[in-house]
């Protein structure tokens, strides 16, 4: 922001930052560092005990792979969509397009609870028919990736769509007017001013796939070394009072999620900060 | 509900025409494609909830609410849920203040420190409130088990709403109008209440409805912090999970039925107050 001009500072701008400074510190920065401190409170017993406790081994690689079709399946889909709601007019797009944001404002349980409705083996509405073809959702592997792309399903869509609308069309009819196919254009144009929006989507989605708990513990069963992800063996070894374990498990999340943002906010170019 | 991306309100002056093109036949494929996903993830087992809550007809949900423990699940909810958009509301406008007006070392490290609510998992954010709020509090504060802990809980996973909402409109503002202001004699009080609080208006709703649809809705970080306890500190999130794992389902839908209601009315009533705001700027 070039018009930025530097503020006069005043007594005000020192107390505003005192304020801000102290109520992040003692709300956020302290309490994580604590956690950080907990971990390697024996040196690296903690994190070696965790990694060779099979549970926990396995939740951790359960979590993985789930996120990973989860954030694919939602890159896909966001992409698709974000197009199409910017791009293109057709009937009930306004009311598509606030739909979207549906899943951030519903309750972690009751997205558990919508899914179990439709997918549960016996009683759900789609779980029998399902199940007769040979794939079980409700507590297999299926439900909580589906669980968890249906809670990060917008946060593509809410970095790409902003950005798309700013960027206009203007470059694309050139390329579509040079003889570029749709794909050349999306891949030679569209793709290259949509980039960091769309890393920055995807790096969130993966935080938030990484991390999802109440919608997985309803739908997964929560049975250990088969449906157990990496939050619910958080939750068990905490109350199971193996506590270092817990605070270890904890930290390796929260060290995926928390580097993905840094990488991102270094390697995002200062002026594109709009999309936030 | 219609909650609006955090840019959209105000944000970006209408730069350049948007150009729009009715469907082809590609993208009218790839538009049913992109709806059948979404209703059979989405829409459909939402819906299935709400089919489910008047399945037994109005009795099922009179029960449900009239149930002692369900209805102060959701009081607390509810009032915990409005008291920290409030604080939200105003720390959240003052964090994004200094973050886009205020220039000092370490800005760009809050700047993450600020995202780090959204990255952690809900599980893990518990954990790291109880080891500061716990009963090993270094600072003595031992909040674990009471209606404090749902309160800070809270505080903690909404932080990011309002100060991502309202920041990149505050970048965007023009700070001509303000010096135009204060040159014609308007004090900073004046400038404030005028100028800047109804541009910001839009934005600081959009995120105060966020954060109270997530208030309302939040389980995780409140698992190992609150304890549960039914009539005090247990909540509506874990009120539907215990009718889930008791097999009444239409109790549970019940409860998230009514969670739905509360956030649409909190989104509308808080349009109505940013209109309100903005019009008399």
């Amino acid at each position: 922001m070039a018009s930025r001009a530097a503020q006069p500072r005043t007594p005000g701008t020192y107390v505003r930052r005192l304020i801000v400074v102290g109520y992040l510190f003692l709300l956020i920065v302290w309490p994580v560092s604590l956690v950080v401190v907990k971990t390697f409170d024996g040196g690296l017993g903690n994190i070696q005990g965790a990694l060779s406790d099979p549970e926990v081994v396995f939740a951790l690689q359960l979590t993985v792979y789930v996120a990973v079709w989860a954030v694919a399946i939602n890159t896909v889909f966001g992409v698709g969509i974000s197009l199409l709601l910017v791009r293109y007019e057709f009937p009930g797009r306004r009311v598509l397009s606030a739909l979207i944001d549906l899943p951030l404002s519903v309750s972690p349980v009751v997205v558990g609870l919508a899914l179990l409705l439709a997918y549960a083996g016996t009683d759900g509405l789609f779980g029998p028919t399902l199940e007769s073809a040979g794939l079980q959702v409700a507590f297999a592997p299926a439900g909580i990736i589906l669980a968890t792309a249906f809670v990060s399903l917008p946060l593509v869509i809410r970095e790409l769509v902003p950005v798309l609308q700013e960027i206009g069309t203007e470059q694309e009819q050139a390329a579509k007017s040079l003889g570029a196919g749709p794909v050349q254009t999306f891949r030679r144009i569209t793709l290259p001013s949509i980039k960091w929006a769309l890393v920055y989507g995807v790096v969130l989605s993966l935080a938030r796939s990484l991390g999802e708990f109440g919608a997985v513990k309803v739908i997964s069963g929560n049975i250990a070394q088969q449906t157990q992800t990496a939050t619910l063996v958080v939750e068990e070894k905490y109350q199971d009072f193996e506590q270092g374990t817990a605070y270890a498990t904890s930290f390796l999340l929260a060290l995926i999620a928390v580097a993905a943002l840094v990488v991102v906010t270094i390697l995002r170019p200062k002026d594109d900060t709009d999309g936030d | 509900m219609t909650v609006d991306a955090p840019v959209a309100p105000g944000a970006a002056p209408k730069r350049r025409a948007r150009s729009v093109t009715s469907l082809t036949r590609s993208s009218a494929l790839g538009l049913g494609i992109a709806l059948s996903w979404f209703s059979l993830l989405v829409l459909i087992p939402l819906a299935l909830i709400v089919i489910q809550s008047v399945d037994g007809g109005w009795a099922t949900f009179r029960d449900t609410l009239t149930n002692p423990q369900t209805a102060s699940a959701l009081r607390l909810t509810v009032t915990q849920a409005l008291i920290v958009t409030l604080i939200n509301v105003v720390m959240g406008t003052l964090i994004a203040w200094v973050l886009v007006r205020d220039s000092f070392w370490g800005k760009r490290l809050l700047e993450v420190v600020i995202d780090i609510p959204f990255a952690l998992p809900t599980i893990v954010a518990g954990l790291v409130l109880l080891s500061l709020y716990g009963p090993d509090s270094p600072l003595g504060v031992n909040v674990a088990n009471t209606e404090r802990s749902v309160f800070l809980a809270l505080l903690f996973v909404t932080l990011p709403f309002v100060v991502r909402t309202v920041q990149p409109v505050l970048m965007e503002l023009d700070r001509d109008v303000e010096e135009a202001a204060a040159s014609l004699g308007a004090s900073r009080f004046t400038t404030l209440r005028r100028i800047i609080l109804p541009s910001l208006a839009p934005a600081i709703t959009a995120g105060a409805a966020l954060s109270f649809a997530r208030g309302i809705s939040e389980y995780g970080s409140l698992v190992l912090l609150s304890g549960n306890l039914p009539g005090k500190t247990e909540v509506a999130s874990v009120r539907i999970l215990t009718y889930i794992e008791n097999g009444n389902e239409a109790a549970a839908a019940s409860v998230a039925v009514i969670l739905l209601v509360v956030a649409l009315a909190a989104i509308v009533l808080l349009q109505v107050l940013s209109a309100v705001v903005a019009r008399r700027g």
